[in-house]
């Protein structure tokens, strides 16, 4: 049984497809790979997996389990933790604040939020430091880092991250990635989406290609660095390309 | 100089009541962007609910029965707070994707509606109801100026309440989701925040605190009457305006420099002026300040 099985899924926004009959599964502790150019669907798959959209037909299951038609809090506390596309971070808090928002779920114990920090902190030193500035005050890759240590103040069994390295300068890109291989090595499943086709298949073990609201290939990320299609459309060419990436 | 202390004094008493309603006016904004013109009866409704309980229990007198005046002031906050709280669940929420102007014209809806609701109950209608309950005169001298225990008790209990709100905003689990759910609500929903509850907090707290303003001010005066949130509506919303609507620090400012100012500018004119003042400087701070005196852009919401 895998972590997370999406079955068939569509989405619409009234008239407008998000996406259609897009299925796809995450094993545990693996990291997936959503790929596609922009308006592809694939921060649609994320939000209907959140809560945010709701699913025209289809389902999602996490632990064999349904997911119950609800609002996005719930879905948080059941361990489905997503990093927004534009990180979303709360600019007029500080990232000391962002961080306790992250760990809201464990409203109970202050205690168990603080260690949780300690604990999310040890991977992100870089924040230590910066505790109590406004998180709007933040350059662009430390507010990726932010928006990343925040989501996993929420301990998520998925971490769904919607384009980390949109908008940063490739040294950033590199650090956001490296946060991501650290995150996945501790155990952490993720779900990560990307136009970066060649970054994104470095990382991940498997990927899903969308086009136009639907799945049109999919398999072992070496595999697809290697497909030609993919090579084509996305990899700018040779298939060679993707191992300079 | 002897009078302007005075007036400053009286203006933060009077200020005291609009820092408690332009609390309201401003969370609620912060929260929704919406200026629920409602809030005022929120006010007035409160007064005629510890209206009520007062007749009811039959107390007449303050201080010899304080403490039972401060737990009908707690209901009532309770059930303004609850009130608050209807009114965004059964009007605001279904219409939380219609346009602001919408939601505006809800709220004056709803405005009229309570101050209807309230004239067509009999024991209430249109007249001026005395409250039942009266303070007496004792007091004493504070920089010349004479106020009664209970004036000081109240101006006491509004810094205690703002207090109250602004670590509840500033320093809480609960007030940082407050205030994530004013920046960004999809945010904050994909962090576990139950954005409708924090939604319905908020509404619960402008509520109470209107209520808690309607109890004193309605103690204070002595008289209460179906219209009077209208008047006190207007001025809390100016001093939220004033001092940067969304914002609990502006609110708390803009509330006592109203108060201030309309104490002086009735000491000039003649009580008879007092809305007219409010309503000029409303009128003045939107046109050279429109963000408010605390209204930067970071600090804007909450
Ligand atoms: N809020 C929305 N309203 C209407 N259409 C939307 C909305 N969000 C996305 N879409 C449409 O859904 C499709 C998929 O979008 P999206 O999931 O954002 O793609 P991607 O994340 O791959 O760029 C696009 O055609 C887009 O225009
Ligand atoms: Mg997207």
């Amino acid at each position: 049984m895998s972590l997370l099985e999406v079955e068939n899924i569509s989405v619409f926004y009234g008239a407008v497809r998000g996406v259609s009959d897009i299925s796809f599964s995450v094993e545990e502790g693996e990291i997936i790979a959503l790929l596609g150019a922009n308006g592809a669907g694939k921060s649609t798959v994320l939000k209907a997996i959140s809560g945010i959209v709701r699913l025209r037909s289809g389902s999602i299951r996490l632990g064999g389990q349904p997911l119950p038609a609800g609002r996005p809090h719930r879905r948080v506390s059941q361990g489905l933790v997503q990093v927004p596309e534009g990180r979303h971070i709360f600019a007029s808090l500080t990232v000391s604040e962002n961080l306790e928002l992250g760990g809201y779920i464990h409203a109970k114990s202050a205690r168990a939020r603080r260690e949780r920090q300690t604990e999310v902190l040890a991977l992100f030193p870089n924040l230590q430091d910066k505790l109590n500035q406004l998180a709007g005050r933040l350059s662009g890759g430390e507010q990726q880092a932010l928006a990343i240590a925040r989501a996993m103040m929420a301990r998520p069994r998925v971490l769904m991250v919607d384009e980390p390295s949109l908008g940063l300068d490739p040294q950033k890109i590199d650090v956001v990635y490296d946060l991501l291989a650290d995150i996945a090595r501790s155990g952490t499943t993720v779900v990560l989406v990307e136009q970066n086709v060649a970054l994104a298949l470095e990382l991940a073990s498997r990927a899903y290609v969308l086009q136009q609201g639907t799945v049109v290939l999919s398999g072992e990320a070496r595999a697809l660095e290697k497909d030609e299609r993919v090579a084509a459309a996305y990899l700018g060419g040779a298939p060679a390309a993707a191992a300079v990436g | 100089m002897q009078l302007l202390v005075g007036e400053i004094e009286n203006g933060i008493f009077l200020g005291a009541f609009f820092v408690l309603i332009a609390l309201g006016y401003s969370m609620v904004y912060g929260i929704l962007r919406l200026i629920n013109f409602a809030h005022g009866d929120f006010y007035m409704m409160a007064a005629y609910v510890s209206f009520a309980i007062f007749g009811a229990v039959g107390i007449s007198h303050l201080h010899s029965k304080w403490p039972v005046v401060l737990v009908v002031g707690l209901i009532t906050m309770i059930a303004t707070g609850a009130l608050a709280v209807l009114a965004e669940r059964l009007i605001y929420r279904p219409m939380r994707r219609a346009a602001l102007l919408s939601l505006m014209i809800a709220a004056l809806g709803l405005s009229q509606v309570l101050e209807n609701g309230v004239l067509n109950i009999p024991a209430w209608g249109s007249q001026y109801r005395t409250y039942p309950v009266t303070s007496s005169a004792a007091g004493t001298s504070i920089l010349g100026t004479q106020f009664t225990y209970a004036q000081i008790a109240m101006v006491i209990i509004s810094g205690l309440l703002a207090v109250g709100v602004y670590y509840l905003v500033g320093r809480t689990l609960i007030g940082k989701a407050m205030r994530a759910v004013a920046e960004d609500r999809v945010a904050a929903s994909l962090m576990g925040v139950n954005v409708d509850l924090v939604i319905s907090l908020v509404f619960f707290v402008g509520g109470a605190l209107a209520g808690a303003a309607a109890v004193m001010d309605s103690l204070y005066y002595g008289q209460i009457n179906y219209l009077m949130g209208f008047t006190v509506g207007l001025q809390a919303f100016t001093a939220a305006v004033l001092g940067g609507i969304g914002n609990i620090a502006g609110a708390v400012v803009g509330g006592l420099l109203l108060g201030i100012v309309e104490s002086i500018g009735t000491g000039i004119f003649g009580a008879e002026w007092s809305v007219v003042v409010a309503f000029g400087v409303l009128v003045v701070m939107l046109w050279v300040r429109p963000n408010g005196l605390l209204g930067e852009r970071v600090a804007r919401r909450m």
